[in-house]
């Protein structure tokens, strides 16, 4: 959909969603529905997204045979080895960025929300953008 | 709720918001006095901590590099003076494996060395103006009405286990657990192990494995140069003759060897119960105040400790160095509102192998490691 520049959506506000350090220093993000997001989306949905996420950053983390495999081979070749090959972790990462896109595209963008990729945050938060609310009419 | 009352946002059309002044062309003053066009800088130029940056972007090190220098000279004066004095003799007397060891070694230990000091360490860049704000916030809404400065620190339960998560004034964010701020490069790193002048960088989570890499593979080298000089010694003159004759520098050979055993023997200690030598020199760990504490991060198992800090998934660097800045937006002292990123730029960033990148630009230094 086009973007006129004289109907750029303003910025009402940002929510910040931190991160969850109860399982230790893995990447995990609070699943708290924050309360500036009530009028706008549906609790169960948020959280969704907010477990999905987390689950594709543990999937990232993971140790595992193959995380092993990947750190010798990379130990042995004295680490010249990811300059051809793509880390694990990093095949993930797009698999978030895609996610999001998507997640942004079906789900918050319809609503007047935007989420930002917490990579672009540096992993410290997942921020929402909320855009303000240009309804002449009636609400939801 | 009709979804036409909101403009279907398309994310990648979204300009940066709020605050910041409507998007206009930046000029700047030729020599002239004509207007051009400024070319878009990318992050690193505007990166607010102590670092220094070589090859657009793509190699950092601390801004003081310490003894670095000497290091590299170090290893190269010794290996150079054992190729051309000690191998020669040895080839001839004993076998020709002792240069292809040897030159293995060396050539492990300068790429584990370059890597160790051109690698981010793990920074965390600084939290954006809205973030701050935010959190800025919600410390002042814990009710604080006294006087007092408010509340600084946050505790998170870990393993049964209370950490206290501090607030870094400079960065303006609640460091993540095992995250210190390194005065010397004015930066927070993940997993702050130490900042080592030898290699003129932090060592951190990322650049962990390597730097234990070369301090192992270093041990190995001066230890085999250490005996085959020894034995070229004891070949050619006798073991005696050598030890009277020049004892100092055999002393000196001894010593320093011993000293770099010692700390790979420090670092495996470190590494097979998941610390930091942060943690150990604070004693975080060791129960000195009395209450039953243990380390939450470790695995209970030596093997699965050691996987874990030299074998885990490379994490992504999260400074995005090579990132352009946004062309409306000025540069600012204290990392940059970088809301929506060049989409141009997505292929550099955070990508370890970007073989096809390197050799376009990346002429003037045929450095054979990855930088991220």
């Amino acid at each position: 959909m086009r973007l006129q520049d004289l109907q750029q959506p303003a910025v009402s506000s940002k929510v910040f969603i931190q991160r969850d350090y109860s399982s230790g220093t893995i990447c995990k993000f609070q699943t708290k529905f924050p309360s500036e997001l009530e009028s706008r989306m549906d609790k169960q949905q948020f959280e969704e997204t907010m477990q999905t996420l987390n689950n594709l950053y543990a999937e990232a983390e993971k140790l595992g045979g193959k995380s092993y495999l990947e750190g010798c081979l990379a130990c042995l070749t004295a680490y010249t080895v990811f300059l051809c090959m793509e880390t694990h972790y990093e095949k993930v990462l797009k698999k978030i960025a895609r996610y999001i896109k998507d997640q942004n595209e079906k789900i918050y963008a319809p609503r007047g929300l935007l989420l930002t990729d917490p990579l672009e945050r540096g992993l410290r938060v997942v921020e929402i953008t909320i855009f303000e609310d240009r309804s002449i009419g009636s609400g939801r | 709720m009709k979804s036409r009352e909101y403009q279907q946002i398309d994310p990648k059309a979204l300009p940066t918001p709020s605050q910041s002044p409507p998007p206009h062309q930046h000029l700047a003053v030729g020599g002239d006095g004509r207007k051009e066009p400024m070319t878009p800088r990318r992050k690193w130029e505007v990166f607010p901590g102590k670092n220094r940056f070589f090859c657009d972007g793509r190699i950092m090190m601390a801004r003081q590099s310490g003894v670095f220098p000497l290091t590299l000279g170090l290893i190269l004066v010794t290996s150079g003076l054992f190729f051309i004095f000690d191998c020669p003799f040895l080839v001839k007397h004993l076998t020709r494996c002792i240069p292809a060891v040897g030159g293995a070694l060396f050539v492990f230990v300068l790429i584990t060395l370059l890597q160790t000091s051109f690698t981010d360490p793990g920074i965390l860049p600084r939290a954006t103006p809205e973030e701050a704000a935010d959190i800025e916030r919600q410390i002042d809404d814990t009710g604080n009405t006294s006087y007092r400065p408010p509340p600084r620190t946050k505790e998170v339960l870990i393993n049964q286990q209370v950490i206290k998560l501090k607030y870094c004034f400079t960065c303006k964010m609640f460091r993540p657990p095992r995250t210190s701020h390194c005065s010397l490069c004015d930066n927070c790193v993940e997993r702050f192990d130490h900042h080592c002048p030898w290699v003129g960088n932090c060592v951190g989570k990322r650049n962990y494995r390597f730097f234990y890499s070369f301090i192992v593979s270093l041990s190995l080298l001066t230890a085999f140069i250490f005996g085959c000089v020894t034995t070229h010694l004891a070949l050619r003159k006798g073991l005696m003759f050598a030890l009277q004759e020049s004892p100092v520098e055999l002393a000196i050979c001894f010593f320093s060897v011993w000293s770099i055993l010692g700390l790979s023997g420090f670092h495996t200690y470190l590494v097979a119960s998941n610390l930091t030598t942060n943690e150990d020199i604070k004693g975080s760990w060791s129960g000195k105040s009395g209450d039953a504490v243990t380390n939450p991060y470790s695995h209970k198992n030596i093997f699965i400790n050691c996987c874990s800090v030299l074998c885990a998934p490379m994490p992504p660097s999260l400074i995005d160095r090579r990132g352009f800045l946004p062309a409306d937006e000025p540069a600012r002292a204290s990392g940059a509102d970088l809301e929506l990123p060049n989409p141009n730029t997505k292929s550099d960033r955070n990508v370890v192998g970007g073989s096809s990148i390197w050799s376009l630009t990346c002429r003037n230094l045929p450095l054979i490691f990855p930088c991220s």
